[in-house]
């Protein structure tokens, strides 16, 4: 099982990205669950929400305490104490950033890959909104699971030109990253259920 | 159809497909994405029933009491402070035996004001008079919606389905939608034997006087009682439709020769169900999901904790000066036993703080201490208390 820990702000679309994460999995016929943890209900406050991606049923339904995988929708919430805790020792931290990745794995002793996702998205979506393109990155750095996959939800979620520009975006956000980079074997040691 | 759905739009859609004739509701988190779900499947001409929009939780309750005693399949949901808004109309719900269910998105009550999950709310009116079932998981309460109507039109009482609010409304999964052919022939149009027509006036709810009372509660009490059969019954017919239980009055899972238990009562027990895996006890350990917690299984629950030597009971409630609520009851009910299991009764996750798996090896290392028959609120932090209260 892959354990996944989202961190934003309550308007970044935090839920969505990890619902659309869970639905992908399970367009794949794999496994998926999905859930928030809201704090306080208001735009700009730090919100987590986590997913799991296993081959048979998720029984457990306790925070994700232990992730192989970090997304970070804002690069300020890496000063937040916690955000990164419980990281797995090969986990990886994908970070919403214009700095590179050198630059800001040298600026916070971490290592970390960066996409500047709210800035292509609102290149393309006309708003900041970094969500989808950070899901693309994601599946093209861990092969997880494919960009159709991430397109067909998308197409579940979204339509007309809110859709199309979105199915832009992810492909420009997916060829910005190293395809392959955080591909198993060591993503998939976790234990079940 | 499998689809991956968040907790609250499967339970609107399952909803839906009982094809009820008015929904009233007042939303609160966290059931707000039921009632939302359902306006919409409402707006965009998917469902045909009369929505109406109320300006409270008492009214919402009011509302569907009308609504049944006319003869309409009603439907509300509400969670937390809504519930207690509703109390007094729910009582009369039940007293006057009308059939009607409600989804209660479990949260924690005020004060301190909290929107996360525990089950303070429904275990608040476990005295109501209602039928309450409660979910393990999203498919359970799909499942276990669509029964409730069918058990509340056989028994003329009302169920209410308990759901645990985020960790099962919040949450996307895997979930079978049943066809609405499936759910049409479990659940057949249905016409209240008591609806009000004034070419045949009826007075319901009027005042009894003390040489009728204790008769009309006694037999609301045994009504609850009987409905035991019709609850076991509801979900037998649904497994032969559909190849899935919810689980009757309970189930136990695990190895037959355990003589230790774990009692659950809703969402947590998939997370014990992880923790015998991934941190498997240096002993045997059963699992019992108690299901329905009224009316209260005894009878069962005694046969499923025969031969057991420690019962741990968890839930996510309490009496403050007293203890555990579930765990009171429980301990009542094994007392009968000839040889009764130790009882040890243990409150978690509330107000929304986790249960992580190693709840699992915490609440097994109690058996062990000499005052473990104590209730107990686990993961307290006595440093962060008064002297006085710890």
């Amino acid at each position: 099982m892959i354990e996944i820990r989202i961190h934003g702000r309550g308007g970044q679309g935090n839920v969505v990205a990890a619902y659309l994460l869970a639905m992908a999995a399970f367009e794949e016929g794999r496994f998926g669950q999905a859930f928030p943890n809201f704090g306080a209900e208001r735009r700009g406050a730090p919100v987590m929400a986590f997913v799991r991606i296993a081959d048979k049923p998720i029984q457990r339904r306790n925070q994700v305490l232990h992730p192989t995988f970090l997304i970070i929708q804002d690069q300020a919430l890496l000063k937040i104490p916690g955000v990164t805790d419980g990281l797995l020792p090969h986990g990886k931290i994908l970070v919403n950033s214009n700095l590179t990745s050198v630059e800001l794995s040298n600026q916070l002793g971490k290592e970390i890959t960066t996409l500047p996702a709210a800035t292509l998205a609102k290149k393309i979506l006309g708003r900041p909104v970094p969500n989808t393109a950070l899901l693309a990155a994601f599946f093209a750095l861990t092969q997880l699971l494919s960009q159709e996959s991430l397109a067909q939800v998308l197409k579940k979620r979204f339509k007309g030109e809110i859709l199309e520009k979105n199915l832009q975006l992810i492909q420009q956000a997916a060829e910005l990253v190293a395809v392959g980079q955080w591909q198993p074997p060591e993503v998939s040691h976790v234990a079940s259920a | 159809m499998l689809q991956a759905l968040e907790g609250s739009q499967a339970v609107a859609q399952a909803v839906a497909l009982c094809r009820p004739q008015v929904i009233a509701a007042y939303p609160i988190t966290p059931q707000t994405h039921i009632v939302e779900s359902i306006s919409r499947l409402v707006a965009d001409g998917k469902l045909h029933c009369e929505f109406v929009s109320v300006e409270s939780e008492f009214s919402a309750a009011s509302v569907v009491l009308g609504a049944a005693i006319a003869g309409s399949r009603a439907y509300t949901a509400t969670s937390s402070q809504g519930i207690l808004l509703m109390a007094e109309v729910l009582f009369n719900i039940a007293g006057m035996r009308v059939p009607l269910v409600m989804t209660c998105a479990n949260r924690a009550i005020s004060s301190p004001l909290s929107i996360w999950n525990d089950q303070q709310d429904s275990m608040s009116v476990r005295d109501a008079g209602w039928i309450q079932l409660y979910c393990a998981d999203n498919q359970e309460a799909v499942d276990t919606s669509i029964q409730a109507y069918r058990i509340a039109e056989r028994t003329e009482l009302p169920v209410m389905v308990c759901m645990d609010g985020f960790i099962l409304t919040h949450t996307l999964e895997g979930i079978d939608i049943p066809t609405s052919k499936q759910v049409d022939s479990f659940l057949p149009p249905y016409q209240f034997a008591r609806q009000l027509d004034p070419r045949h006036p009826l007075s319901l709810g009027t005042l009894v006087s003390p040489d009728f009372y204790p008769e009309a509660r006694h037999s609301h009490h045994q009504a609850l009682l009987n409905a035991q059969a019709e609850i076991v019954s509801a979900d037998q017919d649904w497994f032969a439709l559909t190849g899935r239980k919810s689980g009757g009055l309970l189930t136990v899972e695990g190895p037959e020769q355990a003589t230790v238990a774990i009692l659950t009562i809703g969402s947590v027990l998939g997370t014990l169900r992880a923790a015998l895996e991934e941190l498997p006890p240096g002993q045997p350990v059963k699992l019992i999901k108690l299901r329905s917690f009224r009316p209260f299984p005894k009878e069962t629950l005694k046969a499923a904790c025969k031969g057991l030597k420690d019962l741990i009971v968890l839930e996510k409630a309490f009496s403050p000066g007293s203890g555990g609520i579930v765990g009171l009851e429980v301990l009542a009910a094994v007392a009968e036993l000839p040889r009764p299991p130790r009882v040890h009764n243990f409150a978690a996750g509330l107000g929304g703080r986790d249960i992580p798996l190693d709840i699992l090896p915490r609440l097994l290392a109690v058996l062990e201490e000499p005052d473990n028959n104590r209730f107990r609120i686990i993961d307290v932090d006595l440093e962060r208390l008064p002297l006085a209260d710890r």
